[in-house]
């Protein structure tokens, strides 16, 4: 009777995941299924925030597709992501970067962090 | 055996292979022990006593250690009994555990809910609050109960403020998502009364 919920919370955590914050760069690999086929996805985008943590980890990844802004919501620890790359590392100094909504253009640069 | 003494380990959440997170309750089922039959002859009906979680024998009265020391098992903190369709495949002494519901679909799951003790009726059934200012003096006033001279009383079980919780709930057809037979888990998916470390009755559906 030595089990207790964090163990078996923390069974399904994947390791591999990249230490990342909101301002990094990210590319989310996807694996979606198109017909029969399974392929890989890759969404590249800026970390807005990331939620609660363990197992139901979330994390919200913004990108301008053209002049459209796309942000989808990843559960990190969920079966369908086949693994997250951390491509630029950006100094920012809120933990959550909402205010990138109301930036355009040049003014949505983010500022490189040494990692 | 239809059915399985358990302990709330509390709930998280797990993924299917399709990438959908179900929320799911952790019960540790198991491991059980056979203490005694209830036979038609001695007892008036057929059931097999089970007996889960550990208790120190320092802890136990002589009446209890009598009984396990009986079935030749250690003392047991908790009791059940179930029915079965024959006792001659149950044993007195057999143990058992969460693999008996490895072939399982539903369950029903009973339990002590959380007690919330006198509460009102905001609380325990929901009603709306009044409002809070402006010299009134209904802010959490259960209203009126009943109409005038007809019928002159109040029906019984007018909702009123009373005990919340710490009563036995069953939860029916709880979709068993998954049973760890090793460790003696099962995951049901929802909610599951009571508190945490609280003992749950486990049936199949």
């Amino acid at each position: 009777m030595s089990l207790n919920i964090e163990a078996i919370h923390n069974e399904n955590v994947k390791s591999d995941i990249p230490a990342f914050r909101a301002g990094d760069t990210v590319t989310v690999n996807v694996k979606v299924i198109e017909g029969t086929k399974e392929r890989i996805q890759p969404f590249k985008g800026v970390v807005i925030q990331h939620k609660n943590s363990g197992i139901s980890k979330t994390i919200t990844v913004r990108k301008m597709s053209g002049s459209v802004a796309v942000e989808r919501i990843f559960p990190v620890n969920s079966p369908r992501i086949d693994s997250i790359v951390l491509d630029r590392a950006g100094k920012v100094r809120q933990s959550r970067i909402y205010y990138m909504r109301n930036l355009r253009g040049k003014a949505a640069r983010i500022e490189e962090r040494e990692a | 055996m239809n059915g399985i003494l358990a302990k709330k380990l509390g709930m998280t959440q797990v993924f299917t292979e399709q990438g959908e997170c179900v929320p799911v309750t952790v019960l540790e089922a198991g491991p059980c022990v056979v203490v005694c039959h209830k036979t038609e002859e001695k007892d008036g009906y057929t059931a097999v006593q089970i007996g889960f979680g550990l208790k120190k024998e320092q802890r136990a009265n002589k009446a209890e250690i009598g009984h396990f020391k009986k079935a030749d098992v250690a003392v047991r903190e908790h009791l059940a009994e179930f029915d079965v369709a024959d006792l001659e495949s149950w044993p007195v002494g057999k143990e058992f555990g969460a693999a008996d519901f490895a072939d399982a679909k539903m369950v029903n799951v009973s339990g002590i809910s959380k007690g919330h003790g006198f509460s009102g009726a905001i609380k325990r059934h929901g009603f709306h609050s009044g409002p809070r200012s402006h010299g009134t003096h209904n802010m959490r006033e259960p209203g009126g109960t009943s109409a005038h001279s007809y019928p002159g009383r109040v029906f019984p079980g007018k909702r009123m403020p009373g005990q919340y919780g710490n009563k036995k709930v069953t939860v029916k057809h709880l979709q068993v998502v998954k049973v760890d037979g090793d460790r003696n888990l099962i995951f049901v998916r929802g909610a599951v009364p009571g508190p945490k470390n609280s003992i749950i009755v486990v049936r199949k559906d």
